[in-house]
Formats: structure tokens, sequence, C-alpha cells
């Protein structure tokens, strides 16, 4: 081997260290964000924190509304969205032909729906469903404020929509990992199309939308921009009770702690706390995501 | 009682795949209780007129038919026919093994549980005992027909799937390359069975394997390019066949 | 006769399928009605005689201040269109090397154990709320940058890139992987067998082959970067300046909307400008994410050919 080679696979050597580099990078972004988190917030963790209301203009006491107000929110959205996005994910995969004009323009909607900013979602959701809808549903049973207003119920709905993508795409990709073959099995036995479907082809591909929702709830759980015209409150001091109530989320609750709040620094440990929860929360369905993930494909290859 | 003896005719039937002809006007007379194999090169189209009979190319796009296929008379391609029905009059076994990832018995259940047949769905229990006595793997499989049908071996699970349709009771069988996937002592087996289930069905077989053909059919046709070249008696295809193609390819000169 | 079509069962069928069709058709409808209600709320700015006195199309790019509230409104969208762009492009300057870097480790040189490993990694990393990034830019990143490098202003335009950029690097980084993946392994072999170094064949056969979908990768993160809003909210010292120095405080189009539409007075002047900063924001990342989806659907069609 000459000095050019030797020199010439030092210099490769080199290069590919530089984009091993990159993977350590964001290794080390993930890490820092975590270790810093946890470093400023676990102090303020305690039961007390997690099951007591805000008190002495946010300088004191718990989140418990803001947590009750995300789940309250999220258990709506998913209503909302679980059903829309398994059918649209059913009909794409099991029903349309994929050269369907019709087809292409719902896979080109999905496409764009997943791309537009969280903020549009804001605006659409003050702009549609709390002026043009709740507002109609107010004028309708002439009265007022009732829907025509922010609160949960449009939040969700909004929060909904802009996770639609997430769960049709979740729900295709397990379709697909289903084998043509077990439906021309269950056809050829004289069931129907939606008898495969409900027998046979969705039971396989309940963890894969599983990891759709869990991916969604933490989504849910972490945006802002959607709901902080269309639901989320600074502060309330009670507990929503129905949807069409404002409430407290711990997203917006962060936020307003961190940038809203006339004493900085009284405010910003608990928000550290809030932060921890919050960043745990997602943390945690992620990685429960990633699990039901790579066992369903472990057991993919096994099965075949 | 009127006795017929060819319940499945097909009748200048054709089909198309996206403009090309896959089948040309092929006309034959399918004998009830015997089993008929379709033998020919590798895309000459027998597996696609084995899914004729059952309507299974509908679930492929651009494939349109001409022609008829009778079964009892009936033209399984009028618009007026359910192919649901005619899906459990026809039964149809696949080349891979292809079990639903549920207990052997709910495999078996299955055809009768998506049905409309009441008694049936009464006595759901004699009629998996029934299916997987008569598909031979009874005696394997009894202690265990609570456990995933994955977990069967290659062979074991194809006669699972050959049980699984029987239990909604049809009266042909269609299989297509049944023992393809499986090793010779698994390919016996299944061999054997079809023997045997020739009392109680019509039984259709597409094979590239002419030996096979040769020991389990009473009828062979063989095609070609989409063409039925020749029909008749498998002794007489396999003996002294008319045309020198079916020669040629029976004495494995091509193919 | 028996094979007949039965009624009920024709009926039920074709019900559920109208159904499912009908919700899948809603993804449509959303698109379309989340357009017109953007439109449609600024749409008094061209047209409201009462709006317009307030507030013009023209005046939306004339001059370059804006302060809607004060008692000469000025509704000039200049410093935080720019504020947009300075973010953006410090995000992606940061995101696109590691991202892509990092995509290339994992699907050319990493064994398969790092790359089982890497993904998650990745997807751990998406998975943090932007709300989340922006708490940990503003009160923990800030000061720490402002300590090393002598920042004037602890808010600018460069933390919340870096920040931004930690939100994009794994939308650049998935999309980009699989671009690559997609790159059938004959053309490795055929280099590698040419007496090619692995790194020749990863730059200068792969990464061509895959070019198409890598600069889909940036595009898709470029229409994150521009539509991402808590990140530049909370880490950008929100001040509408008409700067091009990274370095001071600045606010991008996203924020700004979020900042003042909770001040405005409803259907006002103000009111209808955020809503038509929206629907700029709306087309600019259509357009984006358009082009990405179009560049990559052809790059996978043609490595795949008619297969897919």
């Amino acid at each position: 081997m000459n000095y050019q080679t030797k020199f010439k696979k030092i210099g490769d050597k080199v290069k590919i260290g530089l984009t091993g580099t990159a993977v350590l990078l964001i290794l080390a972004i993930l890490a820092i964000i975590l270790l810093a988190v946890i470093a400023g917030g676990y102090k303020s963790l305690s039961w007390e924190f997690l099951s007591q209301p805000p008190r002495d203009g946010m300088t004191k006491g718990g989140i418990f509304p803001a947590i009750f107000g995300m789940v309250f929110s999220l258990i709506l959205m998913l209503i909302a969205v679980v059903p829309v996005g398994v059918a649209t994910a059913v009909y794409l995969h099991e029903y349309a032909r994929p050269d369907f004009i019709l087809t292409r323009l719902i896979r080109g909607a999905v496409n764009n729906l997943a791309g537009v900013p969280s903020i549009v979602f804001g605006l659409f959701g003050l702009g549609f469903f709390i002026q043009f809808i709740g507002n109609g549903i107010d004028r309708s049973l002439g009265q007022s404020g009732l829907f025509g207003q922010p609160c949960i119920l449009w939040a969700s709905l909004t929060l909904a929509l802009m996770n639609l993508p997430m769960i049709i795409v979740a729900t295709e990709e397990a379709l697909r990992a289903i084998p043509q073959a077990e439906r021309a099995g269950a056809l050829a036995l004289g069931a129907t199309k939606w008898q495969t479907i409900r027998h046979v082809v969705l039971p396989q591909a309940i963890p894969g939308i599983l990891t759709g929702v869990v991916l969604v709830v933490s989504r849910g759980a972490g945006e802002v921009a959607p709901i902080m015209f269309t639901g989320a409150a600074y502060y309330l001091p009670y507990l929503p009770k129905l949807p069409t109530d404002q409430f407290m989320t711990l997203g917006y609750h962060i936020f307003v702690m961190t940038t809203q709040s006339p004493d900085i620094d009284a405010t910003v440990p608990i928000a550290m706390g809030a932060t921890l929860v919050l960043l745990a929360l997602t943390f945690s369905l992620n990685i429960i995501a990633i699990i039901i993930r790579s066992r369903t494909r472990s057991q993919l290859r096994k099965g075949r | 009682m009127e006795i017929r003896e060819n319940r499945l005719e097909i009748k200048d039937f054709s089909l198309y795949y996206h403009r090309t002809k896959a089948l040309e006007e092929i006309s034959m007379d399918i004998p009830e209780k015997k089993v008929t194999a379709i033998i020919g090169p590798s895309g000459c189209g027998k597996s696609t007129l084995l899914r004729s009979i059952n309507r299974m190319n509908e679930m492929i796009d651009g494939v349109l038919t001409e022609g008829r296929i009778l079964l009892d008379a009936e033209n399984i391609y009028d618009r007026s026919i359910d192919v649901v029905e005619l899906r459990r009059k026809v039964g149809m076994v696949f080349q891979r093994p292809n079990p639903f990832p549920k207990s052997i018995y709910e495999n078996v259940a299955f055809g009768v549980r998506m049905g409309e047949n009441k008694q049936a769905k009464g006595r759901l229990e004699e009629v998996v005992e029934r299916s997987l006595k008569e598909a031979a793997i009874w005696d394997e499989v009894k202690d265990r027909l609570q456990r995933s049908a994955m977990e069967l071996s290659g062979g074991q699970q194809q006669r699972v799937c050959i049980a699984r349709a029987l239990a909604v009771e049809p009266e042909v069988i269609l299989m297509d390359e049944p023992a393809s996937a499986l090793d010779p002592i698994a390919t016996a087996k299944i061999e054997e069975l079809i023997f045997k289930l020739k009392e109680k069905y019509t039984i259709v077989i597409v094979t590239h394997n002419m030996q096979q053909a040769a020991r389990v059919s009473d009828q062979t046709a063989f095609l070609m390019l989409g063409k039925l070249i020749e029909y008749g008696d498998t002794a007489t295809i396999f003996t002294n066949p008319k045309n020198k193609t079916t020669e040629e390819y029976i004495t494995g000169r091509f193919g | 006769m028996s094979l007949q079509k039965k009624r009920f069962r024709y009926l039920g069928e074709s019900l559920i399928e109208g159904n499912i069709k009908i919700t899948a058709i809603l993804a449509i409808i959303a698109v379309f009605l989340i357009f017109l209600f953007i439109m449609r709320e600024s749409l008094p700015i061209f047209f409201s005689q009462e709006v317009m006195q307030e507030i013009t199309f023209g005046k939306l790019f004339h001059g370059i201040e804006w302060q809607p509230v004060s008692d000469n409104p000025r509704f000039s969208m200049w410093p935080i269109i720019l504020g947009s762009l300075k973010v953006t492009m410090i995000a992606l300057v940061f995101a696109v090397p590691a991202a892509i870097g990092a995509a290339l480790y994992s699907s050319e040189f990493a064994g398969p154990r790092l790359k089982e490993f890497i993904k998650p990694v990745v997807e751990l990393l998406a998975g943090i709320p932007s709300v989340v990034l922006g708490f940990f830019a503003l009160i923990i990143m800030a000061s720490f940058l402002k300590s090393i490098f002598g920042w004037t202003y602890r808010l600018n335009a460069v933390n919340a890139g870096i920040a931004l950029g930690f939100a994009v690097i794994p939308a650049i980084y998935s999309l980009a992987e699989d671009a690559i993946n997609a790159v059938p392994r004959s053309f490795r072999e055929a280099a590698l067998g040419l007496g090619a170094t692995p790194w020749q064949t990863a730059t200068k056969v792969v990464l061509p082959a895959a070019l198409p979908g890598v600069s889909a990768a940036v595009l898709f993160g470029m229409g994150r970067a521009v539509g991402e809003t808590m990140v530049v909210l909370m880490a950008a010292g929100n001040a509408p300046l008409f700067s091009f120095n990274p370095l001071e405080s600045t606010r991008t189009m996203t924020a700004t909307i979020a900042a003042e539409l909770g001040e405005v007075v409803f259907g006002g002047g103000h009111y209808h400008a955020l809503f038509f900063i929206g629907l700029a924001l709306f087309l600019v990342t259509f357009v984006i994410n358009t082009v990405s989806w179009v560049l990559f659907d052809g790059l996978m069609n043609r490595l795949y050919g008619a297969k897919k």
C-alpha cells in the first residue's frame, strides 16, 4: 500500500467519523435537554405539586388543573380523531383504487394537512369552530356565549384535525403489513369485504393503530399553538366540568408561567417542574410507541 | 331428480388483463366428484383460470372477462350473482398456506361465523371437528384447538386451510398448487387427502408438477399461452396425447 | 336460485363502504375549509371599506414597521417576514448538516445494532413538545450561550434558530434516511466492486442517487421551520425589528399571530391582518410541502419503478 492510498483511507475514516459526530450531536441534544429539565425540575416535584391547584398568582402550589384539563381535552380529541383516522386509512388502503383521482386528492389532502403550521390550525379553530359553528349554534338556539367562545370542545377538535394525518399514516402502515393472502383467504371463504376488514384485517392492525394513538396523545399533550385561542385559559379557579368550559393545560401553562408572569423568578421553578412532568409524559409515550412497534415488527418476522 | 354429470362448465371464457388477453376462449366441462388438473408452463394462465371459477380475479384491478362459467347451469358471471354465495359453494386452497393469525378453532370456524347458516352456527364445534377430520388433521390438533394456527408446520397449516374451506360445505374445491410450498412428506399427505376428498367434492387443481397431476387427477387440461391446448382423461393425456405440443411438454422438452 | 344476490347483504356492504368513503373525504373538506376560513377572515383587507381605513393590502408591504397597537398603527409585514427567514435559515444551517450527516451515517456506515438505536433516538427528539424546546431555549440555553459568546441580547435569532433546529432535525432526518435507504443495494455493490471506498460510494453514488429525496427532506424541514410557533415565540425575543443582524431580537410571522391574536379587537383591522399572515403562512407551507412531496414521490417511483 503506498502513502497516497493510506492517506486517502485515513481521510475517509475522518469523514465517516464526521457523519458519526452528527449522530452524537443529536444524542447530545436529547441528553442535554432531558438532563437540564430533570435537574431544574425534580426539586419541584411532589404529590402536592401534582394534586394541588396553583396559588398566590401561580407562584406557589401545583399544576393539577393543568393536568386535569389536558387529560379532558385529549380524551375528546381521541374520540374525534381515532374513528375518522382509522376509517380514512381503511378507505385508502382497502377500498380505494390507487390511481383514482379521488384517492389522489385524499392523499394529497392528508399530506397537506400534515404540513399546515400549528398556529394556522389555531386560526382555523377560531374562525371556523368558534365564530362559524359555535356562534351559529348559539344563534339558532337564541342564546349567546355558550358555544361561540373558546372551550375544550373546540380546542380538542382543532387538535384532532391537526393530528388526523398521524393516525391515518400509522393505521395505513399497519394495514400494509398484513399479507394480501389473508384477505384473499377470507374472501375465498365467502366473507364479504367488510367482514374481511372487520374480522381479519382490523384485529391485526390494532397494534399499529395503538402506536398512532399513543403518538397522537403525546403530540396533543404538547401542542400549544392550536389551542391558545380555541379554549386554553391562563388561569381558572375551578376545574372544567363540561366540554363547553375553558380549560387549563400543561403546555400552555408552561408558556404562561415563563412568558406572562409578573414575577418570573417565583414562577420559573414551578414552570420547570411542569416542564419535567410534560416531558416525562411525552417521553414515556414515545418510548411505549417505539416498543409496540418493534414488538409487532419482530412478531411479523417470526410469524411469516 | 336430474343427475348432471358436469356441474361446472366453462364456455368460451376469455379474460383480459389491462387489454392483454390472458385467457382465450376456453371451453371445458369439469365433471362432478372427480379431480381435474390444470397443467402448463408458468405464465400460461392456469392460476388465472382457476381463480376465474370463484371470481377471485376481481381482487385485481383491470380484469375483464368474456364468455360464461356455469355452476349448476347458472352463469357465475351474470350480474345477478352474489359473489359471496358463489365463494361459499366454490372453496379455495392457496399456493402458500394462509391461515389467519387466530386459533386453529377460529380458523376453521371463520367461514361459518361469517355466513348466515344458523344451523351450522348452532353446532359450530361439531362442524369444526368434522372439517378437521375430513382434512385429516384432527388427530394432530385436537388437543390444541385454541393454540394459534401460525404455530403449526407448513403442511399442517395447509391442511387447516383445507379444513377451513370444507367447513362452509362447498361443492367445488379449487386448489392452486397446494403443495408447492411443502416438503415431500407433507405433499404426500395432501395428495392422499385429495384422493379422499373427491368422494364428496368436485376438485380442480393447478399444478406445475406433472407427476402430481398424473397421480391425483382423473382429467387433465393442458394450457399454454392462455389457450386450452388439450383436455381429456389423465391417462390419455399422459400416455397418448393427441397434440404435439402437449406431448413435448409432457415429455419435458420445454417448460 | 341459490346464487342470486342477497339484497340485505348488498345493501349493508355498500352502506358501510359509503360511510367509510365519506369519512375519508373529510380530509379533503378539512383542507378546503381551512383555506376557505383563513381566507374569509383575511378578505376584509381587500374589500371592507371600514377595515380598509385602518389597513389595506398595500400597507402590509409598505414601510418597515410592524406596530399594530399605537396611535398611528403600522402594519408592514417586512420585519416579521425577515424574522421568519432569518430564524429559518439559521435553523437549517444548523439542522441540515446534522440531520443528513446522521442519516448518511445510519444508513451507510452504522452496523445494524447501532442503526436500531439511532432511529428511536431521533424519534424521541421528535417527540419533545415545541413548548418544551422553547422553554429550554428561553430559560436555559439562552443564558448559557450569552455567557459564552457575550451576546448583548440574550434572546435573539441565533438562539431561536438553534432551538428550532432541534425541532427540525428529526423531520429532515427521517425523510432523508428513507430516500437514502431507497437507493438499491446494487448501486452500492457496483461502486464498491469498481474499487470505490465506502465514503466514495456513499457520497459519489448513493447521495447523488437519493438527491431529489434529500432535497425534499430539506424542503420539508424548511416548511416545518417556517410554521413552527412556540419555539420562536419563546426564544427569539419577540421584537419585530427590521434587522439583518442575527444577534438581535426578532419575531416571526407565526409568533406574531400567537403573540397578538389574544389581545386583538374581533373584526378590527389588526384581527384581519393577523389572519392574512396566517393565509400567507398556509400558502407558503402548502407550496413548500407540495414541492417536497412531488420530489420525494418522484424519487420513490423512479427507484422502485412500476412496483409501487
